[in-house]
This record gives C-alpha cells, sequence and structure tokens, in this order.
C-alpha cells in the first residue's frame, strides 16, 4: 500500500496567478476507502482554491469527526487546520473566526457530525450567519462505523444489510434556508464541474455558506435500492442550472440565451453565471426554491446547483460589530487604551 | 467511437520507452527490478538472451534507452540505466547452468561467418543452439571486431571482452582466424548453405588536404592505429598530437593518446560543440583528462617543414541558418589558425567497403556502392547471403549490429528450413497482474525522489599511466540497489476495463501526475486539447476507453504516467489493474528462450 504520493508532478502544470500549481494545494494521500466519494470533495475543493488564487496560509480548515472530517489531512496541506470533537465545529469556527475575520473558514462535517450528534451547532451557525463555508459530505450512513443509518438517510432507502430506513430523512438543505442561511447549494461529488464553480461561490460569499455533497459510500452504501448510490444519485440528479464561477476580473466567455441567464455579482465582485434550467425557480426568492424542494422530494429528484442566495447578507462580525483587526495584531495600546478612556466608559454610564 | 487497442501487444511494447527505443528491445524495467532483487545472474541472463554482450554493453553501448526514459520526463536525468547492466554482468554467478545445450549431432546445415564482430558473434550464439555448423572467418587472431580493435581497453577491459566472445565460440564454432577472406566466390564455392557478412565498416575515412601525403608518416588513420593500439603494434605517440573528428572514435583516440604519451593532445571539430556526434559523456570523459576539444575548426593543411609535420592551419567557421532554415558553416573572415602537432589522428567517419565480394554473383550494390539489403530480413540480392551490422546499412553501433544479427539468424534459418524469410515470427509476449492483495503489488511500486548517481571513477593519475587500466569503477551494490529504484516499472502497464468502472473520479483525483481524465469523447487533436494536464508529447499515445455510463470515455495520456498504481490502489471496482508485460523479440527457432 502506498503511504507517500510521488513528489513528481506533470512538467506542464500550468500555475495560477500566485504561481501555485494545483499540486501545491494538495494533501497526504487519502486513507479513504478507494472511491470515497470525499476524495472528489477534497479534490474539488483542491481545484477551487487553485482556481480562485487563494492564498494557503489564508486558509482555516476545520472539521469534527467522521470519514468526512479526516479529509482536511487531504487537501490544502499548506493552510491551517483544527479537527475538533465530535459535531462541535461550529463552535470552533464561531471563536476562531471572532479571532480572526482574515481568513477563509472552510468547515468540513458528515451527515453524522452535522445532522445528529451535532445538530445543536449547526442550527446555531446557520441562524448566525458566520462567515464560513460549510460543506457536508453526506452519504446518509456511518461509514466509520461500519454503515448504520444516519440521520440524512431517506425513508425506504435500502442499507448495506437489505433494510428499509423507517424515519424520516433531514434535509439540511430545507432546514438551513428556513433558519435563514444566506447561501445553500447541493451538489454531487461525482460531478465537479458543478461543485468546483458552487466552493468557489461559497467562498466569495459574505456570511453562512452551506453545500450540503451527497457523496456516495462506497463501502456501505453503493447497493441498489440506496438513495445515496453513485447511480441512483446520477439518475436522479435534477440539476436546477448550468452554472458558472467568473473569478473578480475575469473575462465572462459563456453564452447562455438571454432570458434563462441569471448573474449573481457576489460581495468581491465576482460572478457567478446561472443557466437556468427550471423556469419557476429564482435563486433570490426563498419561497421559489422551498417550493422546488418540496416538489423535488415528491417526485424522488435530488436538485443540485445553487438553491438560494441573499445578496443582503450581514455575517456575524458585521452585526456584532467586532474589530476586523486579528486579536493576533491588537497592540497593547488598543487592548488597554488606558485609564482616561476607562473614566469616559464609566462616566457614559452614570 | 474507437477505443484504444489495447490488445496489440505493440501498443504496451511503446509504453516502455526504454525497450522500445533499444534496437534489440532488451526488457530493461525486468532485468533492472531483478538487480534491485540482488539476482544478478537472472538480471545478466535477460540481457544475454536479448543483446548477447551485457558486460561489453554496460560500459560501451551508445543508449539509445536513457534519452528515451520516462524519469528523464518527470525529473533531471533518466535512469543508469547502461550502467546497471554492467552491475549484472559484475556481480553474476555461475551462469553455465543458464546456457544453451549446443547439439552434438549436427542439422546438417553449414553456415559461414565472415568477420567476428558483434553481429556474426550473435547470428552465431543464435545458431549454434540450433544444431547449425558454423565457421567464422577474421583477419584477426582474435574476435570481437571492432568491439576489440576500436573500443580502448580503459572502457572495456580485454578480460570483459575474452569472457563475452569466448562464451560464443566456445558453442563449437569453427573459427577461422587470422584468415583475411579476398574473395565471396572462394566462401561460396565451399558450398555453405548461407553465408553471413558482418564484416563492419572497416574502412577509416582519409582528409586529402595539402601535406597528407609529405607528412604521412606522422598522419594516421583514427581507427587502424587502435587497432594497432589494440594489438600492441603501436605503444607509445608523440607529446602534441591533434585529434581530428568529433565522434567517439575521436574521443577514444584523444584519450588513448593521453595514456601512450600525449602530453598536448586536442581534439579539433569542424562542427559546434553542441552538435558533435559524441556521446555527451564521452566528452565529457575527454574533457576531464585534460582534452581540449575546440571546435568550429575547418582543418586546411597540414603544416610540414623538411619532412617533419609542425601541425596544422584551420579556418575558423560558425554556424549560420540559411534561408531554407538549413545550418551551415561559414567562415568567420579572421585569419586562419596554426595549431602545433607531432602526430594527427583522423577521426572523421569510416565506410563500408567491399573490395572482396565480386560483383558478378547475383548481388546488387546500390548507387553508393552499397549492398542492397532488406531492412527487415537482412537478406542481400542473393538469397543465400545476409549481412548484418555495419556491413549491412552503415555504420551505427554494437546494439544495432546485434539487433540485425538475430534478424538475420531468424532468416538464415528460415531460409535452411525452406520457408519463406519475410514469414517473422512474433514476438514472445506475457501479461500478468502483479496485485497480491487489495494494496500491494508484486514491484515496488513506490516511487523514490533519488537523482542519478555517478558512477565512481579510478585516480586520474593511475588511469593516465596505464591504458588497461579501467576508468569507470562500476556502481557497488548498494549504490546500484538505489540507482535500480529509480526505475519507474513502465513495463507494469495500467490496464483499464471499461464497465468496471462506476465513474467515481478516484483515479483521475490521486494520479499525481495528471494522466487521467474523464471526458466527452473527441478525435485525438481535440481531445487533447481536454485532457486536464497538458497532452504536448504527440509521440506518446493516449488510451481511449469505450464508452462509460454517462457516456463519457477514460482518456490517459502515457507521457508522464510513474506507474505507481495509485490510480489502480484507489480504484474500489478494480476497474484499473497493474499488469506486468514481458515482450521478448522472437528469436532464431525460439531456442535461445532461456528458462529461467
Amino acid at each position: 500500500m502506498s503511504y507517500i504520493k510521488p513528489k513528481f508532478h506533470h512538467p506542464l502544470l500550468p500555475k495560477n496567478k500566485l504561481g501555485y500549481t494545483r499540486k501545491d494545494y494538495e494533501g497526504s494521500i487519502s486513507t479513504l476507502c478507494a472511491g470515497c466519494g470525499h476524495d472528489s470533495i477534497s479534490a474539488a475543493i483542491v481545484e477551487a482554491c487553485y482556481e480562485l488564487n487563494v492564498e494557503p496560509h489564508k486558509v482555516a480548515k476545520l472539521s469534527g469527526i467522521g470519514c468526512s472530517s479526516k479529509t482536511p489531512a487531504y487537501f490544502l496541506s499548506n493552510s491551517h487546520g483544527f479537527n475538533s470533537v465530535h459535531g462541535r465545529m461550529p463552535s470552533i469556527a464561531t471563536g476562531a473566526n471572532l479571532a480572526n475575520c482574515d481568513l477563509v473558514y472552510l468547515g468540513v462535517s458528515g451527515d453524522g457530525d452535522s445532522a445528529s450528534i451535532g445538530m445543536g451547532q449547526f442550527v446555531h451557525v446557520v441562524r448566525r450567519n458566520l462567515n464560513m463555508v460549510y460543506i457536508v459530505m453526506n452519504n446518509g450512513c456511518y461509514g466509520l462505523t461500519k454503515g448504520q443509518d444516519s440521520a440524512t438517510a431517506d425513508r425506504g432507502s435500502i442499507s448495506k444489510g437489505g433494510d428499509a430506513t423507517l424515519f424520516e430523512g433531514i434535509d439540511l438543505c430545507s432546514l438551513a434556508i428556513e433558519l435563514g442561511a444566506t447561501f445553500v447549494a447541493q451538489s454531487f461529488s461525482g460531478d465537479k464541474a458543478q461543485l468546483v464553480p458552487l466552493i468557489e461561490a461559497a467562498m466569495s460569499h459574505q456570511g453562512f455558506a452551506l453545500i450540503n455533497v451527497l457523496s456516495p459510500c462506497v463501502t456501505f452504501n453503493n447497493n441498489p435500492g440506496s438513495t445515496k448510490s453513485y447511480e441512483y444519485v446520477r439518475e436522479h440528479n435534477e440539476a436546477l442550472a448550468g452554472i458558472d464561477f467568473i473569478p473578480v476580473g475575469d473575462e465572462i466567455t459563456t453564452n447562455y440565451n438571454e432570458g434563462e441567464r441569471v448573474e449573481v455579482t457576489m460581495h468581491d465582485g465576482s460572478v457567478l453565471r446561472l443557466n437556468k434550467l427550471d423556469h419557476t425557480w429564482d435563486p433570490q426568492d426563498k419561497l421559489s426554491i422551498i417550493a422546488a424542494l418540496k416538489k423535488s422530494q415528491q417526485a424522488h429528484e435530488i436538485l443540485t446547483g445553487l438553491l438560494y442566495i441573499d445578496r443582503t447578507s450581514v455575517p456575524l462580525h458585521t452585526m456584532l460589530n467586532t474589530t476586523e483587526t486579528p486579536l493576533n495584531q491588537l497592540k497593547e495600546d488598543q487592548l488597554c487604551p488606558g485609564s482616561k478612556v476607562l473614566e469616559g466608559i464609566n462616566a457614559g454610564l452614570r | 467511437m474507437e477505443s484504444t487497442k489495447t490488445k496489440d501487444p505493440e501498443y504496451f511494447h511503446k509504453v516502455v520507452d526504454c525497450q522500445y527505443a533499444c534496437p534489440a528491445h532488451t526488457p530493461v524495467p525486468e532485468y533492472i527490478r531483478l538487480i534491485a532483487a540482488g539476482k544478478y545472474s537472472e538480471a545478466y541472463m535477460v540481457n544475454w538472451e536479448s543483446n548477447v554482450f551485457p558486460g561489453v554493453l554496460g560500459r560501451t553501448c551508445d543508449r539509445p534507452c536513457e534519452p528515451a526514459c520516462r524519469r528523464g520526463r518527470v525529473e533531471e536525468e533518466p535512469v543508469a540505466i547502461c550502467r546497471l547492466k554492467r552491475v549484472a554482468a559484475d556481480f553474476k554467478g555461475d551462469i553455465e547452468q543458464y546456457m544453451p545445450d549446443i547439439p552434438s549431432a549436427k542439422n546438417g546445415k553449414r553456415i559461414a561467418l565472415i568477420g567476428a564482430g558483434p553481429a556474426s558473434l550473435t547470428v552465431a550464439r543464435d545458431l549454434a543452439p540450433l544444431g547449425y555448423e558454423l565457421h567464422l572467418y577474421d583477419e584477426n587472431h582474435l574476435g570481437g571486431g571492432m568491439m576489440r580493435t576500436q573500443i580502448p581497453s580503459f572502457r572495456l577491459p580485454a578480460a570483459v571482452l575474452n569472457e563475452e566472445v569466448d562464451r560464443i565460440l566456445n558453442f563449437g564454432i569453427h573459427t577461422h582466424f587470422k584468415t583475411y577472406v579476398s574473395s565471396l566466390k572462394e566462401i561460396l564455392d565451399q558450398n555453405y548453405d548461407a553465408v553471413f557478412i558482418g564484416t563492419g565498416a572497416p574502412k577509416g575515412r582519409d582528409l586529402k588536404i595539402e601535406g597528407r601525403d609529405e607528412g604521412a608518416k606522422f598522419i594516421h588513420i583514427g581507427i587502424e592505429w587502435l587497432a594497432g593500439v589494440a594489438f600492441e603494434h603501436i605503444t607509445k605517440v608523440s607529446k602534441k598530437v591533434i585529434v581530428l573528428g568529433g565522434g567517439n572514435t575521436a574521443m577514444d583516440c584523444c584519450r588513448t593518446s593521453r595514456r601512450l604519451g600525449g602530453e598536448e593532445v586536442k581534439v579539433v571539430v569542424r562542427s559546434p560543440f553542441a552538435e558533435m556526434k559524441a556521446s555527451p559523456w564521452e566528452k565529457e570523459d575527454a574533457m576531464h583528462e585534460d582534452i581540449p576539444i575546440i571546435d568550429n575548426h575547418v582543418p586546411k593543411k597540414f603544416v610540414v617543414e623538411d619532412g617533419i609535420l609542425k601541425g596544422m592551419m584551420f579556418e575558423k567557421v560558425h554556424p549560420v541558418i540559411d534561408e531554407k532554415g538549413k545550418r551551415q558553416l561559414l567562415p568567420t573572415g579572421e585569419p586562419e589558425v596554426f595549431i602545433e602537432a607531432d602526430e594527427v589522428l583522423i577521426a572523421i567517419g569510416q565506410e563500408n567497403s567491399f573490395p572482396w565480394i565480386e560483383r558478378d554473383l547475383g548481388l546488387e550494390f546500390d548507387q553508393w556502392n552499397m549492398p542492397v539489403v532488406n531492412p527487415n530480413t537482412f537478406v542481400s540480392t542473393r538469397p543465400n547471403v545476409f549481412f548484418g551490422g555495419d556491413a549491412a546499412l552503415g555504420p551505427k553501433n554494437v546494439i544495432t549490429a546485434v539487433a540485425q544479427g538475430h534478424q538475420a539468424a531468424i532468416s538464415i534459418d528460415l531460409f535452411c528450413n525452406g520457408t519463406d524469410v519475410n514469414e517473422r515470427p512474433a514476438p514472445n509476449v506475457k501479461f500478468f497482474s502483479t496485485k497480491m492483495g487489495i494494496h500491494e503489488w508484486a514491484y515496488d511500486n513506490d516511487v523514490t525522489n533519488d537523482l542519478r548517481f555517478p558512477v565512481p571513477q579510478a585516480d586520474k593519475a593511475e588511469t593516465l599511466k596505464d591504458r588497461k587500466k579501467e576508468v569507470e569503477l562500476g556502481f557497488d551494490l548498494a549504490t546500484a540497489f538505489k540507482e535500480a529504484e529509480r526505475c519507474l516499472n513502465c513495463d507494469v502497464q495500467t490496464i483499464f476495463t471499461d464497465d468496471k468502472c462506476i465513474e467515481c473520479d478516484a483515479c483521475m483525483d490521486v494520479c499525481p501526475t495528471n494522466c487521467i481524465t474523464f471526458t466527452a469523447y473527441a478525435e485525438e487533436p481535440e481531445l487533447r486539447q481536454n485532457l486536464i494536464a497538458p497532452s504536448v508529447n504527440l509521440d506518446q499515445d493516449l488510451m481511449v476507453s469505450g464508452a462509460l455510463k454517462t457516456g463519457r470515455v477514460m482518456v490517459k495520456d502515457e507521457d508522464v504516467c510513474l506507474h505507481c498504481g495509485l490510480c489502480a490502489e484507489r480504484c474500489p471496482t478494480a476497474a484499473w489493474d497493474m499488469k506486468q508485460f514481458l515482450y521478448n523479440t522472437a528469436k532464431a527457432g525460439h531456442q535461445c528462450s532461456v528458462a529461467l
């Protein structure tokens, strides 16, 4: 078995604006099962960071516990990372983000980590609109403990053992929209053409950005009858729109028909260009996406793409009016401005 | 849609760059693995079967394999293939047990082999085990041909050469040494069933310019002079020597001069340094022995005063690209340059020479006075006369002579059995999985990051004193192992099974050199544009699968594949497998396929 990736790379590997190749955004070799969807998501994160010209040291990777939460070891080996307690990644992300809002916060979690043990943390980080990317690698089972049904397994989905799931599955996207999330997307690990621009858009979004990625567990949940298998997801995938992400300063080259085209300018000036396939839906209209999600559930379809975006999003930092200077850069005179200032404050309280 | 024809062994043969580039198609990765495993005798035999002279070639081969080596495309330098071959020769044990049986009862066919160089010896090696009665003719008293007369002992010790030449002569070959064949007709009159001509390119080119005749005593033809040194007719040279020419013979002449008393030895060559024909390592070795290489100098005349050579005049030129894009050497206009010399060695090329072949024997000669020889079967226009080595298609090198000898031996065997010589036997191909467990392979798939290890050399002062002292010491076993580990095992092939693939992208994501892309099918030029890494090396093929479930295809660019097996390790359905591919070109009568 190979434990080390060869250091050699393609001699003509292109470089991004920072002079880095894709290889510079990779991590160590994966120890997940061969064919795991999570590895494809890791590769999509690598691709997105490369294309966005992200400086690796400006990224913090955060995760909880589970197969999904192991993946930060497999991408961005030159970035910061914190592997937290099971289900507690949002707390760590919140603390880190308030201490230093200069970094891109990339949270990686799984269906167990977010929808079971970490549900309490998940709903609160959504409603607080913390500025972070929150990727759920959702395979509908507890892969690390040999494939028991998770809380996102659809009712009626057949497990590897042959039993149908008895309970209603939690739809994290609907829940997040309900709780006021400002960027909600759903995708499939096997569709990088869609997933990569979604990650890029999520990283450009100011506020909480959820991407629920269906990521088949090849070992425990890729059997016939499972609604999270490669084959089922490919057959039932209903993309809402073709999607392109155009980073700041890049030329728009794709050409969609007028009327079906929606362009969303992100906070940083980059553009998310959508070629709508469903005419009843508008990504900035919450009601239309709630209706579309309900309809798709009834039709046993899996809606993918950018589901909802709120461009008026106000992230937690702004709401709390906390300092934009990272705490580690605050000098003593700023942290302890002296007795005169204290006297002024006290006077204001009289 | 057309997927790659991976049923054709030639597809995978081409993936093994070193083996494909070798004229004899020696299975290089196979013997390098055996060296890494400490099986030096077996490694030697893989070589011996294919190239007959592993000890000689491990020191002197032109190494067409090394520029082709894939490793040179992913890092700075190729694997030291040639010097690993020498390791097999240096450290082999008793190989007698592996030698083919030579039947005492002969098959009744008599073959004459003219010239005892690498080509004839290869034919002898291939035909002796089949029961042929072989008669080997050479003008010298020892076999080996140009390997003995032109390659100096400090590069190829006589003991190494003798061992490999004698091994063949001991196959019951009837040697007719010290016998110059002056008439092919006389040979044919002896009713041989076939005659093989491997007489090399024995004539050194001369330089007929002013002063050549007056200075004749001090001016020598390079290959003749080297032969004189080899047979110890020549034991010393003057202090100031000019060697004319830029090929490997020139390098051998100048380095030999340094050992016979030459103190100021200079190589003077017409062409620019970078265009010289000599192998880069031979130029380096010459310069290491304090021999300057003066390029862009065209010889104008030998300066002879009172019957004594004083030196040579040269015109300085520089390369100019003309309107047609052709490189020309034009005079710079500077005054001619005088270079002092007591002796001059002319090593500006060599030619074929067949004064001993009568022109009325049914052998056609072309406009350049070369015999007309079929480049595949090596048969001449007379069905029972065959050519090989430099004598066949012009001067090349030892490994080419061996490869041609093998082909000629096949032809002679077919001819003597009354079969059409154009019906060539198929290569011997074996294909087997190296899978040992979920993530375990029968080969060492880890890719080491080591750079090429230099071969140690003996002390310069010592080697310059003794022309027989070998300069290169060869790898020790510890270094040989590390160098062998640099081999990427290109013969362990990536095999893709379309209908097992579930398109999870794992192979594409893990591939360290981005060889694999899943994309829509297109014709090759367009397909190359759509791969995730630039695909610009058009010499390297694309492996294209059939249509997968989503309608896409898997495309693998063979160019910089490390054969690390990660695609197969990360494949959940074993759609990828790493299969070892052994390709041996056919030999006469298939009798030489020694079972290891």
